[in-house]
């Protein structure tokens, strides 16, 4: 058995000893000690079952004739006559209530009941818990001394009212006002503790999100960036190859903080920054995108998309530019997009009827559509691609 | 020449911005973090503040909340943060501009150099939440003068969320580069003064984390 020890971080339970904090026989301040609570509560306890059909007298001799006395304990030196008065009015007030109202039979159940559950959740519990538990409850009673006088207080006054007034049937009111003071005396008392064992249990709550996040972050960067750094590593001669590593896990690790709710098959904004990011991921060209509004996909958007996907290819393959810009608006049922960049341009003109490129994939596909794609270009300008449709429109007319 | 203090919690990104600022910029001071910034920035007092959003002790905001008006100096913005939050916020805050860390050298001595002037210095991306922010309105606005872009500055955010330069935006518009920069700066001057609401609340639906 450890040694009884008051620190912190108890390594195991004090041993179950008679004390010596004692009022009558220690039986009180050593079970506190064992279990780890404030000596008041159980002192409270006592005098509650006391009530109960005197369960509280019987428990208490029981375990003074079971319970060792602490070895050396200096049985005269902390007895506290005041106390002792306190604890005694209030056993024979709570005695007195529940043998005249009859509470004793009601109440001795419940009691049990409770008791025992009480005492099985005190055994389940892990004992680093059962630690913090104490720590959290107890602290506020040792501290808030005036609170658990001023209850004290309470009760006897309750108590008092009752043994002044002599109960009678017909005098229920003045019970139920006795009744009302000792109850308002004890939540007085348990307040704090209820309200500690609360926010502790809250604190523990959301300590467990907390590490679950933690774990997936981790999760995430180990199979993402981490990867990437190793690739990036084995590829460290191939600059080319080592900004895409790069830039893809920057889009994704961006997304992954940003625009963690985005759902490229279901937006139109998202799938945009889903396309530019694949041409980027395949050409190896930055490619900066802005969406201003959104809105839900729908068939005559994928078309756009399909459109906006060739332009940003083309941009990245044959302009030369060093990065390409993207921006997508939606306005109400307006919605537009721009590919630009700042690359070598071509002529319009000059380019071959029969190739399918700008023709066929962004113009034609766009206005089968019921679109409009404009391409602004000239050797040496950069080019721009402006792709446009309305919403809805079929439905419209 | 034009003074700047960097200010940025990574050496590593100070040594490369000094490297890479062109010649009519002069780095007097850097900071690592808030208090740092504050001290650098009040010995200092240089023309232009290089801000990261992102730094211990407080971050880019509480630097310009315990400088901004106190020092001649001006902000410029500078993250690799996309959160509208912190975008909106550092502006709101006070600083000129906001740039991303991705800018190349000259681009970001031409962003130093215009907010040194007074101007405003516009990212794609900033524009873009600039436009979101404004159009994220339902109720009509309290104060039109400030709660309202006009056409003119929609159409000049527009072109900078298009990937436009000032110089290719007065082009496009037939307009002289001061205007495009007078519109920039008004933009601005609605984006730090207007107290309707939806530009916190559109922000703060945009928070994550």
């Amino acid at each position: 058995m450890a040694e009884p020890s008051s620190g912190d971080a108890v390594p195991a339970a004090p041993r179950l000893e008679r004390g010596d904090r004692r009022l009558i026989g220690g039986v009180c301040c050593g079970l506190a000690d064992h279990l780890g609570l404030d000596v008041m509560i159980v002192r409270v306890a006592f005098v509650l079952l006391m009530g109960a059909g005197g369960l509280g007298v019987s428990a208490y001799a029981a375990l003074w004739a079971l319970v060792p006395e602490r070895e050396g304990a200096d049985v005269r030196r902390h007895r506290d006559w005041g106390q002792l008065l306190a604890y005694k009015a209030l056993a024979i007030g709570v005695c007195l209530v529940s043998w005249t109202s009859g509470l004793a039979q009601a109440a001795l159940w419940p009691l049990l009941i409770g008791g025992i559950g009480v005492a099985i959740l005190w055994q389940q519990a892990e004992r680093e818990q059962r630690q913090r538990w104490v720590r959290t409850t107890t602290v506020p009673l040792r501290r808030l001394w005036l609170r658990s006088l001023l209850g004290l207080a309470l009760v006897i006054g309750g108590i008092a009212g009752f043994l002044v007034q002599n109960v009678q049937a017909d005098q229920i009111r003045e019970v139920l006002i006795a009744t009302a003071v000792i109850a308002t005396g004890l939540a007085v008392i348990a307040t704090p503790w209820v309200v500690r064992l609360w926010q502790a249990l809250d604190a523990e709550r959301s300590e467990r999100i907390r590490s679950q996040e933690r774990a997936e972050l981790a999760a995430h960067i180990h199979d993402s960036v981490l990867h990437t750094l190793t690739l990036i590593q084995r590829n460290a001669h191939d600059p080319r190859e080592v900004q895409r590593l790069a830039r893809s896990q920057e889009r994704t690790l961006r997304n992954w903080l940003y625009q963690p709710e985005d759902r490229p098959d279901q937006t139109f904004a998202a799938a945009v920054r889903e396309v530019a990011g694949e041409v980027e991921d395949a050409h190896g060209v930055p490619i900066e995108v802005v969406c201003v509004g959104d809105c839900p996909l729908e068939p005559r958007l994928v078309a756009t998309l399909q459109a906006a996907r060739e332009a940003m290819v083309n941009a990245a393959k044959y302009s030369e530019a060093p990065s390409v810009s993207v921006y997508a608006e939606v306005e109400g049922d307006e919605v537009a997009v721009f590919v630009r960049d700042r690359g070598k341009g071509f002529d319009m003109d000059a380019v071959p009827q029969d190739r399918m490129g700008v023709r066929g994939s962004i113009i034609g596909r766009m206005e089968r559509n019921g679109g409009r794609a404009t391409v602004r270009t000239a050797p040496g300008e950069g080019t721009e691609v402006r792709l446009e449709i309305t919403r809805n429109a079929s439905r419209q007319r | 020449m034009t003074t700047v203090v960097l200010v940025d919690d990574h050496q590593m990104f100070r040594t490369g911005v000094k490297a890479e600022l062109g010649d009519g910029v002069e780095v007097v001071g850097e900071a690592g973090d808030v208090d740092e910034a504050i001290r650098v920035i009040t010995a200092t007092r240089p023309d232009v503040v290089l801000l990261d959003v992102h730094l211990p002790g407080g971050g880019g905001l509480e630097v310009l909340r315990r400088l901004h008006g106190n020092v001649p100096s001006r902000f410029l913005a500078l993250s690799v943060s996309d959160a509208a939050e912190d975008v909106i916020g550092v502006v709101r805050g006070g600083a000129r501009g906001y740039v991303t860390k991705t800018i190349s050298g000259p681009e970001l001595t031409d962003a130093i150099e215009r907010v040194a002037e007074g101007d405003a210095v516009f990212s794609p991306r900033l524009a873009g939440f600039v436009l979101d922010a404004f159009a994220a309105s339902g109720a009509p606005p309290a104060d039109p003068e400030l709660d309202q872009l006009t056409q003119r500055e929609r159409e000049v955010l527009r072109l900078i969320a298009r990937g436009y330069a000032y110089k290719e935006i007065a082009k496009e518009l037939f307009i002289s580069v001061k205007t495009v920069e007078t519109h920039v700066s008004s933009v601005l001057r609605k984006l730090q003064l207007s107290n309707r609401h939806e530009l916190s609340r559109w922000a703060a639906a945009r928070r994550l984390v």
